[in-house]
C-alpha cells in the first residue's frame, strides 16, 4: 500500500525534474517530500504536486530582499529553523536572497549597492520580506540603515515589489514596539506602505513552515494565498488554538490545571485556568507545531500568550490571568466574523458548554470569575 | 591625509550597528561605534505584571533568545525572595547550555567564517587534498573525497547561475584571506553542516520549552514544563533521551567540527593575536549554579572582574560599581549629561542630535549611538566568552585551565595572545566546548531527581501578588552566549516600576563616556590595518569577534500612559 502510495506519487512529477534535483544534491526522496508536505499544509489536492514541483525547478528563482528593521531577529532565527525545505535548501536552491543583513557576506555600499541592483533589475518582480516594525515618530530617526530610515526604505523596496509579505506580529501589526505607550510611533508594514501588496504572518516569532508555505504558494500560483480581514493567510490563521488543542477534550470535561506543576498540570490537562489565551488566538500552532513539529507552548505546559493576535501585548496581558467571558461563539467563528472585536480588547469567548465546564471544577484563582451565558 | 568611512550596515550580526573609522597610513586612527535603531521596551514595561516581564524582555533579542528571561525571571525572583526548585536549576541550565553552544556555532560558521574564508577560492581546491586535510585534523565521519566534491559541485552550480544571493557583492579575493583553497573547501562544507545541525540540537528547547526562538516556559520561581515519568504530557524518560541524544550530537559536532575548525584556521591568521585587543578590562557574572543554595559562590563559570589584562587578580564583582553615562549616547539625564547613575536609578530621555536621514555621515563630536556607555568603577569593560573564560581560567577553573592550555599549546602562542581579535575569537570555542561538554551532567542529574520521585518545578509560595511586599527591587544576572547581562528590577504595589537592563553588547559596543573613553569596538579597531578602504574586511573581523547584538543592546524606560490600563478595564 505504501509502495503503490509512493509510485503514485513519484509519477506526478516528471522524472527529469527529479533526476536534475539529483545532481544538485537532494534526494528524490527528499524532493517528493517536500512537495508533498507543502501540498498538504497548502490544502491542496495531491495533483498539484506536479505543479509545485516544476514552479521550484530550475533558476527561475524569485529574488528576495529581507528587510529587517525594530526586530529582534526573531524571524530570521525562525526561517533557519525551517525544515520542509531547510534553510539551505531555501538559500541556495529556491530563492535568490539578495539581500538579508544577518546572513549576507557584503556589507557597508557592497550590501546596500546589492539591494538596489536587485530592485533595478527585477522592479515589480521580486518579493520583500520584512522584519520588525517601523518606527514613524520623529522622521524616523528610531531606526536608520545605511544612513537612511526605515521608512523610507521600507516604502521604497515594499513599493517596487511584486508582493511583501511582513513576517512576525512586528511587521504584521507592530508588535512589541507598538505596545503601550508606543514611544517610536511603530507601525506595521501595511500601515507605512498603504499601497503595497502585504500579506501578514504574525506570530512570535512566525512559525518558518508557516513562511516556506506561503513562498511556495506563489511560486506555484504567481500570487499570494488568500488571506482574512487582518490580512493573514487563511491556511495557517483560519482557526482558533482553542478549536484544535491538543488539550481541547480536557477543557470540554472539565478537567484544569489548577497550578504549574501540579497532578493536572503533569497530565496535560487544559491551561485555561494558568492563563492560556488559545480561546481568542487564531493560529495553526497545534497543527503544525514548532521546531520540525517537535512541541507548542500548550504542549510544553505553558499556555498561549496570543502572539499572533494584533497588539497581543496590550490586549493578552497579564499573561497568567485567565481570560474574562463574553457572549461565545462556536467552533465555526472564524477571526473575520468575529471582527476587530477582540483586538479592542472586547475579549474573549467560550461556547456555553465550555463555560459550565469551566464552573464545574469551581474556581478559586485570582479575582476574574468566569460568567455563565445563558 | 586621514580618510572617514562609514561601514553601515555591519552586517552578519544581530541589529543594527553602524561603524565609522578614520584611516591613515593603512591603520585605523580613531573609531566610532553607533547602533541605528531603539524601540523602548523598558518603557514599555513600565506599570506591567513582574510575572510577564520575562515575554517581554526576551523580545529583547531573537538570537541570543532566551537570555533575557533569564536575567528577568532572576530579577523578579531576588526581589522577591524566591527559591527555586532543583529541577527548574536543572532545566535552566540545560536550556541555557544549549544555547550558548548553539549559538556561538551559528557565530563562527555563519556570522564570522567569511571574513576568514574565502568561498570562491573553494571553487579551486582539489577534493582529494580537502579530504586528507580534514582527515588529518579530526575523526568526523563526513571527510571522503566524494563528499568534498560533491559539496564543490553544489557550489559551482550555485556559482554557474551567475545569481550570488547573500554571497553577492563580497570581499571575495581580498589580500587578508590566507586559507588555502583546501581549507575554504572544508570551511564550506562545514558552513552548510553547521546549517543543518543547529536546527537539530536547538530542538532541545522546544522539548523542554515548546519552542525556539522565543521559548515559551520560564515562570517567577521556576518552570512551566512539567516533570513526571508516568505522564506522555510531561518530560520522562522518553523525552530525556531525546535530549541525551541531541546533547552528545552537539557535543560531537563541537569536538570533532567546531574546534578542529577553529584552531586550523587560525593558525594561518595568527598576526591578529596582535590586533584588536581593546581595553584589556574584563567582566564576567559567572553562570550555571552547580548547586541549588540560590547563591552565587559555586558557579561553573566563575563571576569576577579583571582590570588592566592582570590575570594575576581575579576582583570581586560588585553590581553597585556600575554605571551608565549618556555623554555621547542619544538621551539626556535629569542631572546632567557628565554623571553616571546607578540602573536602579537609570533613567532615559531620547534626545536625538544627529542629522536627519538620509545622511553621509554622523557628527562624532557629539552625541552619536543609542547605546549608552555602561562602566564599572567608571572604567569601560569588555564582557562575553573572553571575559568569561578569563576569569575562569584566572580562577582556576579546572576545565577553562586544561582547554585554554591546549589550546594556546596548539597554536604555539602564550597566554596574551588571548587579549584580541583572534583570542575573542578562540576563546569563544573554547566556551562552547566547555558547555558541550557540562550540559549531559545537568541531564543526568535532572533523571537522577525524576528517578527519586522529586517532580517539583514551579515554587508557587509567592506567585499571587499579594503575597508580596509593597515595594522590592532585585538584580538578575546571566552569562549570555555574548557575556554579562543584568537586568534591575523595582517592584511597587505588584506591579514594575521600574526596569533597566544593562545587556552584552551595551558593554561592547558603547560609545565614549564623559571622560572620552572609548567602549570595547572602538579601543579595539584603533591600529588595525586596512588594506583597502573599499573593503574594510579587517574592521568585520575584530567587530565580528564580539559577536555584536544590537536590539539587545538599545533600552529606554521613563513614564507611560494609562492607555493599557484603560484597555485591560474591559
Amino acid at each position: 500500500m505504501a509502495k503503490e502510495e509512493k509510485q503514485t506519487q513519484e509519477g506526478m512529477i516528471p522524472e527529469d525534474i527529479l533526476q536534475r534535483w539529483e545532481t544538485r544534491g537532494v534526494s528524490r526522496r527528499d524532493f517528493m517530500k517536500f512537495c508533498s508536505v507543502m501540498t498538504a499544509t497548502l490544502a491542496l489536492p495531491v495533483t498539484m504536486m506536479s505543479k509545485i514541483a516544476e514552479a521550484v525547478e530550475g533558476d527561475n528563482r524569485p529574488p528576495v530582499l529581507w528587510m529587517e528593521f525594530q526586530g529582534c531577529t526573531g524571524d530570521s532565527e525562525a526561517f533557519l529553523r525551517a525544515n520542509q525545505p531547510t534553510a539551505t535548501e531555501l538559500i541556495l536552491d529556491y530563492l535568490s536572497i539578495d539581500y538579508h543583513e544577518t546572513i549576507m557576506a557584503a556589507a557597508g555600499h557592497q550590501a546596500e549597492a546589492a539591494k538596489r541592483q536587485t530592485m533595478e533589475k527585477y522592479k515589480g518582480k521580486y518579493i520583500a520580506i520584512v522584519e520588525g516594525a517601523i518606527p514613524t515618530a520623529e522622521g524616523g530617526i528610531y531606526c536608520t540603515v545605511g544612513g537612511d530610515s526605515a521608512l523610507n526604505i521600507a516604502r521604497e523596496v515594499c513599493g517596487n515589489a511584486a508582493a511583501t509579505i511582513a513576517v512576525g506580529s512586528c511587521a504584521s501589526f507592530g508588535g512589541i514596539p507598538a505596545a503601550a505607550p508606543n514611544p517610536t510611533g511603530a507601525i506595521s508594514v501595511s500601515e507605512a506602505v498603504p499601497g503595497a501588496t502585504v500579506m501578514n504572518l504574525p506570530g512570535c516569532p512566525l512559525n518558518a513552515t508557516n513562511l516556506t508555505a506561503a513562498i511556495v504558494h506563489f511560486l506555484t500560483f504567481g500570487r499570494l494565498p488568500a488571506t482574512d480581514s487582518l490580512g493573514r493567510p487563511k491556511f495557517a490563521y483560519g482557526k482558533r488554538i482553542h478549536d484544535n488543542c491538543e488539550r481541547r477534550a480536557h477543557f470540554d470535561a472539565g478537567q484544569y490545571a489548577e497550578a504549574f506543576g501540579d497532578a493536572g498540570h503533569r497530565q496535560g490537562w487544559c491551561l485555561y485556568k494558568l492563563g492560556c489565551k488559545g480561546p481568542e488566538t487564531f493560529h495553526n500552532c497545534p497543527t503544525v507545531r514548532y521546531n520540525e513539529g517537535t512541541s507548542w507552548p500548550v504542549q510544553s505546559g505553558h499556555g498561549c500568550i496570543g502572539c499572533s493576535e494584533p497588539q497581543f501585548w496590550d490586549t493578552m496581558s497579564p499573561f497568567y490571568k485567565r481570560l474574562p467571558n463574553v457572549p461565545g461563539f462556536g467552533v465555526e467563528a472564524t477571526a473575520d466574523k468575529i471582527g476587530l472585536g477582540i483586538a479592542a480588547a472586547t475579549a474573549v469567548a467560550f461556547g456555553a458548554h465550555g463555560v459550565a465546564s469551566a464552573l464545574r471544577k469551581g474556581d478559586d484563582m485570582e479575582s476574574d470569575q468566569v460568567i455563565k451565558e445563558d | 591625509m586621514a580618510k572617514k568611512i562609514a561601514v553601515d550596515p555591519i552586517t552578519r550580526i544581530e541589529g543594527h550597528l553602524r561603524i565609522e573609522a578614520q584611516i591613515e597610513g593603512g591603520r585605523i586612527q580613531n573609531a566610532w561605534s553607533s547602533s541605528t535603531a531603539f524601540r523602548g521596551i523598558e518603557t514599555i514595561l513600565k506599570g506591567r505584571d513582574p510575572r510577564d516581564a520575562h515575554h517581554f524582555t526576551q523580545r529583547f533579542c531573537g538570537v541570543c533568545t532566551t537570555v533575557h528571561s533569564m536575567a528577568s525571571i532572576r530579577a523578579v525572583e531576588d526581589a522577591l525572595k524566591i527559591k527555586i526548585p532543583d529541577n527548574a536549576r536543572l532545566i535552566r541550565n540545560l536550556i541555557m547550555g544549549i544555547q550558548n553552544v548553539q549559538d556561538h556555532v551559528i557565530h563562527f560558521y555563519h556570522l564570522h567564517a567569511l571574513d576568514w574564508v574565502d568561498i570562491v577560492s573553494a571553487l579551486s581546491a582539489d577534493p582529494k587534498k580537502t579530504a586528507q586535510l580534514a582527515q588529518s585534523i579530526s575523526d568526523w565521519p563526513m571527510s571522503s573525497v566524494k563528499y568534498f566534491k560533491g559539496i564543490q559541485d553544489r557550489v559551482k552550480a550555485f556559482v554557474g547561475t551567475g545569481r550570488l544571493g547573500p554571497f553577492a557583492n563580497a570581499y571575495w579575493g581580498h589580500s587578508a584571506y590566507k586559507l588555502p583553497a583546501e581549507a575554504n573547501l572544508m570551511a564550506v562544507a562545514h558552513y552548510l553542516e553547521a546549517l543543518e545541525w543547529q536546527k537539530d540540537v536547538i530542538k532541545i528547547h522546544a522539548i523542554l520549552g515548546s519552542k525556539n526562538p522565543h521559548p515559551q516556559t520560564f515562570l517567577v520561581g521556576g518552570m512551566a514544563i512539567p516533570v513526571d515519568p508516568d505522564s506522555q504530557n510531561a518530560l520522562n524518560a522518553d523525552k530525556i533521551a531525546l535530549i541525551g541524544k541531541l546533547l552528545k550530537k552537539a557535543r560531537r559536532f563541537v569536538e570533532q567540527v567546531y574546534i578542529p575548525d577553529l584552531l586550523a584556521v587560525a593558525s594561518f591568521y595568527k598576526d591578529w593575536a596582535g590586533i584588536g585587543g581593546g581595553v584589556g578590562n574584563y567582566l564576567s557574572y559567572g553562570d550555571f549554579p552547580m548547586d541549588n543554595s540560590g547563591g552565587t559562590d559555586n558557579l561553573y563559570f566563575q563571576r569576577g572582574v579583571i582590570m588592566g589584562k592582570d590575570l594575576a587578580n581575579v576582583l570581586e564583582m560588585d553590581e553597585k560599581k556600575i554605571t551608565e553615562s549618556v555623554t555621547n549616547s542619544w538621551y539626556s539625564y535629569s542631572g546632567g549629561d557628565d554623571k553616571g547613575k546607578h540602573p536602579y536609578d537609570g533613567e532615559t530621555t531620547p534626545n536625538y542630535t544627529g542629522p536627519k536621514p538620509p545622511y553621509e555621515f554622523l557628527d562624532t563630536d557629539g552625541k552619536y549611538s543609542w547605546v549608552k556607555s555602561p562602566r564599572y568603577m567608571d572604567q569601560p569593560m569588555e564582557v562575553g566568552p573572553l571575559a568569561r573564560v578569563l576569569v575562569a581560567y584566572a580562577s582556576g577553573n579546572e576545565d577553562a585551565k586544561a582547554i585554554v592550555g591546549h589550546v594556546l599549546k596548539t597554536l604555539g602562542v602564550g597566554p596574551a595572545a588571548l587579549f584580541s581579535t583572534l583570542g575573542r575569537t578562540a576563546a569563544r570555542g573554547i566556551d562552547c566546548l566547555m558547555l558541550a561538554q557540562k550540559n549531559e551532567l545537568w541531564l543526568n542529574q535532572l533523571a537522577d531527581n525524576m528517578g527519586r520521585g522529586i517532580l517539583e518545578v514551579h515554587n508557587a509560595e509567592k506567585w499571587d501578588p499579594s503575597t508580596w511586599p509593597k515595594e522590592a527591587q532585585g538584580f538578575g544576572y546571566h552569562e549570555a552566549p555574548r557575556g554579562a547581562l543584568g537586568h534591575w528590577v523595582r517592584i511597587e504595589n505588584g506591579a514594575i516600576a521600574n526596569f533597566q537592563a544593562v545587556v552584552p553588547s551595551t558593554w561592547n559596543a558603547g560609545p565614549r563616556d564623559a571622560a572620552g573613553q572609548m567602549g570595547p569596538y572602538e579601543s579595539a579597531l584603533i591600529g588595525t590595518p586596512i588594506a583597502n578602504e573599499e573593503q574594510p574586511l579587517e574592521i568585520l573581523r575584530t567587530i565580528h569577534s564580539f559577536d555584536p547584538c544590537l536590539a539587545c543592546a538599545v533600552h529606554l524606560f521613563d513614564g507611560r500612559g494609562n492607555e493599557i490600563i484603560k484597555v485591560r478595564a474591559l
